[in-house]
């Protein structure tokens, strides 16, 4: 399947299908990274996540309607705005249903994947309602217009070097958040005992309304984010959900580190083995793979290895 | 089986909800519905195939399985290349550049029928593998997840990305599964026409009678010791595993019955609808499956009946009057019934219908005058 090609287009071609994978790759890291929390440290099953991601890429996509209207001078910068905007959205809509919802199902984790899959269902035709079927898309500011060439054969768009960037520093935060601050080490504390947390001090209801609102606030940013690279439609979020809940079961649910490689491993696989195959043939392959690999090894690449 | 063991299979308030069932679905409808509407209550009935399985499997033994779809469209499809190589013989589809195959298979440029294609030109062997097939795949599932120990919702997520794996493949591989339409254009079994209405009664019929069949073999189940044990290891599944059973294998058994259940449905389905297509086994029909069952009660097996036979039938009302509710009304149906009534239809009437109807059998006697002490009902 290689004879055709010269040796430097095989590099161009790799080079540029792995960058087409960072991109899948940031878009999978930041949805997985929300979801990583809210399964892996409190054992929840979202499957609203995808339409709170949504949510993040429609509150930007307004930000970008009114800056464009009413201040156009501060064009270059509304992404920014917006990014803080859809956080604080989908936190408060987050803990809201943490409140409402999610805080009565604890004991019945499956029923918690069907309550948000309702959850779901009701999102979707909200948005359907208020913004239409047709797909959204909003105006890039000029500096992230265009695209940056390697070498001849190689280019890349400055919006993608953007997100990529925009997913390391997102990374970063929630590592800075879940390692080093206090709501961090709370949820940890409580993922690990819950008896015991509440003994010393820790308000638990209070840590499970904030995580749940931080994991899907991390998902309206990556909603934000995912508006720089493709259009969103009411249900452009269903479209990865499964994806990254493999994702996040792959890594090991409760391991950052391991969500962040086995989304890196899944996107590069899927997408350099798209340009060889048919698109469907290729994430037919890397799902089966994951599945396989899934059943060989339950546990995900990476564990912690804590006592149940 | 001798009259006590009937007894002890089918106590009285069971015979009874048999008995109105049957009632309703052999009688009432067919009398009441023209053939329009009847063929669309008999499409719902397969898919309370599929309730039916996941009572035995989610609600018995606590094994949630989004990916039923798939062993619905595997069943479905089974008979759908039965069907469709009977409607493309060489003389019905002498127009193709290939006479002889499937439609589209001539327009995807196969100009040969694939090996898989080849043994469903035979009745017998379709029948069983609309059987086999699911079973077996289940099987192998089964075996890779439940001998690990992986349950819960891993399990779930695992049975979903299936689903969604398999949807993808048959979208994909256009020439050999029909692509996104799927097996359509399917009009004779073994020469007889099935869309004739006289064929959509006999098949309502059949359905109807492969329902009920399925409903004992359930009723089977949750009465015998696998039954308890299932119910057991939904508790407490270590307690099950140290008393010595090898909870796998009933896990692995169940899930396999479920699929079963599940294929014939679409088998029936497609017999019934004249198609099939990718849409019925996806991550989406799959969960909405969930809900047929989770309505009428997951701990039922007539409350999955009735509770597929009411989803579908809102979900019909507001298909056709009011479209943009119906995501609304699903969305609320999920988080309704897994809040407030969790044992769905069937916890209804036993807490609150039943006490009533005791109530005025109790006092019908006393509103006749008679004075007669009720009869203690032993159930």
């Amino acid at each position: 399947m290689f004879a055709e090609y010269s040796m430097t287009e095989l590099t161009s071609i790799f080079a540029m299908q792995g960058f087409a994978g960072l991109l899948l790759f940031s878009v999978f890291v930041l949805m997985a990274l929300g979801l990583a929390i809210i399964f892996g440290q409190m054992g929840v099953i979202n499957m609203a996540h995808g339409e709170f991601m949504i949510l993040g890429a429609y509150v930007t996509y307004l930000t970008s309607l009114f800056f464009s209207n009413y201040l156009p001078s501060l064009f270059s910068g509304y992404f920014f705005v917006a990014m803080l905007l859809a956080f604080i959205t989908t936190f408060t809509l987050g803990a809201f249903v943490e409140w409402a919802m999610i805080r009565h199902l604890y004991k019945r984790p499956l029923d918690t994947l069907l309550a948000t899959w309702g959850l779901s269902l009701i999102l979707q035709q909200t948005y359907r309602t208020v913004f239409g079927a047709r797909e959204v898309g909003v105006t890039l500011p000029d500096w992230l217009m265009g695209s940056y060439a390697i070498t001849e054969l190689i280019e890349v768009p400055i919006n993608g070097i953007f997100v990529m960037v925009l997913t390391l520093f997102i990374t970063f935060c929630v590592y800075l958040l879940m390692q080093k601050s206090k709501l961090g080490k709370q949820t940890r504390a409580v993922v690990q005992n819950r008896a015991m947390a509440g003994a010393v001090g820790i308000n638990t209801e209070k840590v499970d309304r904030y995580t749940f609102g931080v994991g899907c606030g991390i998902a309206g940013v990556a909603g934000s984010a995912f508006t720089m690279i493709g259009s969103t439609g009411p249900t452009s979020g269903q479209l990865y959900i499964v994806d990254t809940f493999l994702v996040v079961v792959f890594g090991g649910a409760s391991n950052l580190l391991g969500t962040v490689a086995a989304a890196f491993t899944i996107s590069q696989a899927q997408s350099t083995m798209e340009f060889f195959l048919s698109g469907s043939s290729a994430k037919v392959l890397t799902l089966l793979t994951v599945v396989i690999i899934l059943m060989l090894r339950p546990q995900g690449l990476f564990t912690l290895k804590i006592r149940r | 089986m001798s009259f006590t063991g009937l007894r002890a299979l089918l106590p009285k308030h069971d015979l009874r909800a048999l008995l109105i069932l049957a009632a309703i679905i052999i009688i009432v409808m067919p009398l009441f519905l023209d053939i329009f509407r009847l063929n669309l209550v008999g499409k719902y009935l397969t898919y309370a195939f599929v309730a039916l399985g996941l009572v035995l499997c989610w609600g018995l033994g606590g094994i949630l399985s989004l990916g039923q779809g798939v062993f619905f469209g595997l069943g479905g499809y089974c008979m759908a290349m039965f069907l469709k190589l009977e409607a493309s013989s060489p003389e019905q589809t002498s127009i193709q550049s290939t006479p002889g195959i499937p439609d589209f298979m001539d327009w995807n440029q196969l100009t040969e029928l694939p090996w898989f294609w080849e043994p469903f030109h035979s009745l017998s062997f379709t029948l069983l593998a609309v059987i086999a097939v699911p079973a077996l795949f289940a099987f192998i599932i089964g075996v890779a997840m439940f001998k690990r120990r992986v349950g819960g919702v891993y399990f779930a997520i695992i049975t979903q990305a299936i689903a969604a794996i398999l949807t993808i493949l048959i979208i994909g591989q256009q020439g050999y599964t029909g692509g996104v339409n799927g097996i359509t254009d399917l009009r004779t079994l073994l020469g007889w026409d099935i869309r004739t209405t006289s064929a959509q009664y006999i098949l309502y019929f059949i359905n109807a009678i492969l329902l009920f069949a399925c409903l004992l073999a359930a009723q089977v189940i949750r009465k015998s010791k696998l039954g308890r044990l299932l119910v057991a290891m939904r508790e407490r599944e270590d307690r099950v595993r140290f008393s010595g059973y090898d909870v796998a294998n009933f896990k692995i058994f169940v899930f396999c019955i479920a699929a079963v259940f599940s294929a014939i449905g679409g088998a029936m389905f497609t017999l019934q609808v004249g198609f099939m297509s990718p849409s019925f086994v996806g991550i989406v029909p799959s969960i909405e499956m969930v809900i047929y069952c989770a309505v009428g009660g997951r701990l039922s097996i007539f409350g999955a009946v009735y509770g597929t036979l009411l989803v579908n039938w809102a979900k019909t009302f507001f298909s056709e009057s009011f479209p943009e509710l119906w995501l609304f009304a699903m969305g609320a149906l999920f988080i309704g019934v897994v809040m407030a009534f969790p044992n769905g239809l069937a916890d209804l009437y036993q807490s609150y219908a039943l006490p009533w109807l005791k109530k005025q059998r109790l006092r019908l006697p006393a509103r006749l005058g008679g004075v007669k002490t009720p009869q203690k009902t032993t159930e």
